[in-house]
This record gives C-alpha cells, structure tokens and sequence, in this order.
C-alpha cells in the first residue's frame, strides 16, 4: 500500500507543475485552451489529493461528506450555468464576480478558523502567533477582494453610479481612517479580544469599497485584473491558515503573475498602476470638468453617402470600441463587412489595445461574430497603413482616436498610443451623439475636414448601411 | 518552525515563478489570461474542504466551510469554463475563413 501522505505529496507535485504550464500557456494564441485545460487539472488533482489523504490519515465523516457534496453541487452548478448563460459583451463584470467569490471563501475560512480554532499544521507547527498572522492577512485581503470586486461589477454594470462626493480629496482621509481602523482591529486581534475580528472584516470590506468606487470605468479593467492579484494573495493567506503548501504555491503564482498583467494593461492605457488607484489627469474625476468641450465644424452625413464611398473604396479600416459591444452590433458589423469583401474590397481591423470594455475583449466579441483572426491588426501594424486606406469606420471609439494624443502635450491624452485614423482619405464615426469617451476629452478628429459623423446607435446605423450596401448591388457579386 | 519557515520559501519562489512566468501577452490574451488567472485562484477550495475535514460535528463551522466551498467552487468552475468559452472562438477561426454562416 503507498504511503497516502507520499501519493498526496506527488499529487501536489505535478499540480504545481500543471498550474506553472497552465499559466505559461495561456499567454501564447496557439496554446492557450490547453493550458486553460491543463490548469483545471490541476485543481482536479490537488482536490483529490486532500480527499486521498484525509480518507486515509484521519477519514471523512458522514456529515462531512454531505457538506462538502451539497456545497460542491450548489456552487459548481451555479458556476456552470453563469459561465454559459453569460454574453461575452459582460466578460468584465463576470470576471470581477467570480473574484469576490474568491476573495469571499478565502475571507470565510479564515473566520471560521477564527471563531473554531481547529488542528491545523500551522497551529502545530508554527504556533499561535503565526496562526494569528496568517489569519489576519486572510480576512484582510480576502475582504477587500470580496467587496471590491462586487463593487467593480456593479459599476460595470451600471448598478451603481458613481457619486460625486467619491471624487472629492476627502476620499483619501476616508480610506485612510478604513486603513487606521484595519489596524486597530489586527492589534486588538493579536492582543485575544472578542471584537477585533468583527472590526477587521468590517474595515477591510469598506476600504474594498472605498478604494473602487471612485475608480472610473476606462480604469475598471485594471482594478479587476489587480483585484485578480488579491484573490491570489488570499489563497496563499489561506494556505498558511489551513497548512496547506499547494495553496501557498498557487496563490504566490496567480498573485504574482497577476500583478505582471496588471502592469501590461496599464502601459496599454499609458497610465500609471498609482494614477489609477488614486485618481490622475485621466479617469472619472477629469470628466467632471465639463468646459471647452464645444464643438464646431462638425459634418454629419447619411448612411447613403457612407454606403456610397465605401462602394468606390478599395480599402477599408473598421475601428471597433466599447459602444460597438454596448450596441451589440459586432454580428451586423460582420455581415456589413462580408458585403464589402464579397465586393472586392480590402477590409482589415484595428484593434487598439484597450478596445472594447477591457483588453483584449475586443478580439473576444469580433472573434464571437466568426470575424477571421488574421483581419484583426493591432495598433503597430495598422497604423503605417493608414495613408494608403480609403475608408475608416470609427464604431464607438472614441479616446483611441483623438489626434491630441499626439499633437496637443497640453492634453491629458498625450502620449497614449492612439490609431492615426485621420492620416486616412474619409473617416466615417458613427456616434450616439456628441457626447465625450470616457476621459471627458474632447476629440479633435470630429472637426477635422475628411470626418463625416454618423449619428445613431451603432445596430440600427449598420443595419441601414447593410441595407444600402445591398441595393448598391454589392452583397449579389460576393 | 519548520512549517513556516518551508511555507515561507514556497511563498517566496512562488512568487518569483509568477513574475517570470508571464513576460509578453498578445492584447488578445489579456482577457482570457485574467479569467484564466482567476479562475486558478479558486484554488482555496482546498482550504475549503480542510475546513470541513477538520470541523468533526461543529455545526456551524461545517456549513461555513460549505458555503465557502460553494462560492470557491463558482469561482473555480464559472471561470475555467468561461476561459474556455472564450479561447474557443479563437480557435475556431479555420471554419469562420470558410464562412459557415452567411
């Protein structure tokens, strides 16, 4: 017979070893739903792994048992059909949900091992004061998780407005005191009293919602990917309160790896992981300042003129941003597009790097609509081409391509890396209205002289061109 | 002090596999890698289940341990299939070349 302490021990092994792959995966195209695969095996076998060796050192009661199988049922299930149920265009707010769910068991356990102190190989082997320790970091952290990620989907989703007294100095004083007032409690904690728990969940929760509330919603993308960071900071907290060395791996790795993609969407955004976590030039707080937005020399046309250009046009660049996955268009976007191919034109995509609600989910919804891989270019490509494009078609973008990014060092744009639209022959933006991205900045492509706007919602607007595409004569020769 | 200063070093060079482990991300992974990520983070169902393991018949830290089970398992399995989801539409690409709607 194995040595069930032994088995468990190899279990953990190649879990780690999986984890490490799967993660290293799923940052490269060709391998990454394999790596995805991979990862959930590896959670499968570290889970068999602990069933195997407590069966075997200290067996599993009945009513433990029913525990385990009512909670695996009840949450799996509900993971399951979320995971299903859910459109692609709400893949923000359901990754932020997921996360608080995260936080929020790591944030349970540890009260439980609080309020129950049961055996446990920290309490063993590295005596109360540890135990404490790790307990603490875990309700700390894995409350954050919980209520800032809950708070990011609620505002993603449009639950929850943002308050204008958030935007206020007095933010930082408030989340300060949250601060103070976690520190109390970890004291009181340490020195055995009954309320400092209570306290400490209680604190941790508000700073979580204090510190994401005020964070706008260009910026929510890499709150959610830092938040992603916490849940694995409070699995590894969890690992040291339950004595569980996989746990502590995993965690350190999804906290670590999290923070790396934490900075890469910033420098996408050309903002600062600080900027974005205290408020800066850009951001919700910006927007409130609503003067010098006036626009003057703005051309508007009809879908005919559109659809009349695009039919003598050779070459045309659709630029995709949020408002399309607001509209839900990306499906009608793709038969437009079709048309035009099937007419012989060139038509490619630009992809800023934050496009769409956060990056990469752009490539995601196109992706969804059966738009091939390979017309999808990203900033660096597509950018030299565009002097040589006849048509540009800007659907609900907006920051990604205002030319002050590159003109004006006055503006609070400057310096993000933008799409040179303007450099093409027509540009077509089909807008909603005049209303400002989510910088507030006023965009100075509308007023120059080859922008024509297209006022309208981005489904019915393409729905329209689709039609005078097709009477055009262009959907019969494809 | 053996276990905590072992759980330490795992703590420390899980951290510095982390960092390393990604370097480039192509913007279209950015997504999927998060949810990916996440969904890997669930991985505190293993203190979950210790939880229930070790409660004997304390009632209230057994349904505590579930319910953390249960939200850690949403988490886990919600976001493994959801990665899925999406990394499946990238590889479908050779079919949509073909244009299998019109």
């Amino acid at each position: 017979m194995i040595d069930p302490q032994l088995l468990k021990f190899v279990i953990d092994l190649i879990a780690v070893l999986l984890l490490a792959l799967g993660i290293k995966g799923l940052s490269k195209v060709r391998s990454a739903r394999e790596a995805n695969r991979l990862a959930a095996l590896a959670i499968g076998l570290a889970v068999i792994g602990v069933l195997v060796n407590s069966i075997a050192s200290t067996g599993i009661s009945l009513t433990s048992w029913i525990w385990i199988i009512l909670g695996t049922l009840v949450g799996g299930s509900l993971g399951a059909i979320t995971a299903q149920r859910v459109p692609m265009t709400a893949m923000p707010e359901t990754v932020a949900l997921f996360n608080g769910c995260g936080g929020m068991s790591s944030l349970l356990v540890a009260i439980g091992v609080a309020l129950f102190p049961v055996e446990t190989s920290s309490s063993q082997l590295g005596g109360e004061f540890v135990a404490l320790i790790s307990i603490l970091v875990s309700v700390f952290v894995g409350a954050i998780t919980f209520s800032g990620s809950i708070v990011a989907m609620a505002k993603l989703q449009g639950w929850l407005a943002t308050p204008s007294w958030v935007q206020s100095k007095l933010r930082h004083s408030i989340n300060i005191f949250f601060v103070v007032l976690c520190l109390v409690a970890s004291l009181e904690m340490l020195r055995g009293g009954e309320a400092g728990l209570l306290l400490l969940v209680t604190g941790a929760s508000l700073l979580g919602i204090g510190v994401t509330l005020p964070i706008g919603g260009a910026d929510m993308p890499v709150v959610i990917s830092l938040l992603n960071s916490y849940s694995g900071v409070a699995a590894a907290a969890a690992g040291f309160v339950v004595g569980s060395q996989l746990l502590i791996v995993a965690g350190a790795m999804v906290g670590a790896a999290g923070l790396i993609l934490t900075q890469v969407m910033c420098k996408g955004m050309n903002r600062s992981l600080i900027s974005v976590l205290f408020g800066g030039a850009l951001g919700a707080g910006s927007s409130l300042d609503t003067g010098n937005k006036e626009y003057s020399n703005i051309t508007s046309c009809s879908v005919e003129e559109c659809a009349l250009t695009m039919e003598a046009a050779e070459r045309i660049v659709v630029v995709p941003g949020y408002g399309l996955a607001v509209a839900q268009a990306q499906h009608t976007l793709r038969e437009v597009t079709r048309v035009l191919e099937g007419a012989g034109i060139d038509v490619a995509y630009a992809i800023h790097p934050v496009a769409g609600r956060m990056p990469g989910h752009m490539n995601v919804l196109l992706a969804e609509a059966d738009v091939p891989y390979e017309q999808l270019k990203e900033m660096d490509v597509i950018n030299p081409d565009f002097p040589a494009t006849d048509v540009v078609l800007v659907l609900g973008a907006n920051d990604v391509v205002n030319p002050q990014a590159k003109n004006d060092s006055s503006s609070p744009l400057y310096g993000m890396p933008v799409l040179d639209v303007q450099e093409a022959r027509t540009v077509f933006v089909v807008k909603r209205g005049m209303s400002a991205g989510y910088s507030g900045i006023k965009n100075d492509l509308f007023e120059l002289a080859n922008t024509s706007m297209l006022f309208g919602d981005a489904k019915k607007v393409l729905g329209d061109l689709l039609v005078e595409l097709k009477e055009l004569g262009l959907g019969r020769k494809g | 002090m053996s276990f905590i200063s072992e759980a330490l070093w795992v703590l420390l060079l899980g951290s510095l596999l982390g960092l390393e482990l990604i370097g480039k991300v192509p913007p279209t992974l950015h997504t999927p890698l998060m949810s990916g990520a996440n969904a890997i983070s669930g991985i505190t169902i293993l203190a979950a289940l210790t939880l229930i393991i070790k409660a004997g018949d304390n009632g209230v830290l057994l349904m505590m341990g579930a319910i953390a089970l249960g939200f850690a398992l949403f988490n886990v399995i919600g976001g493994f299939l959801v990665t899925d989801r999406m990394l499946a539409m990238f590889s479908r690409k050779p079919i949509a070349k073909g244009g299998k709607r019109s």
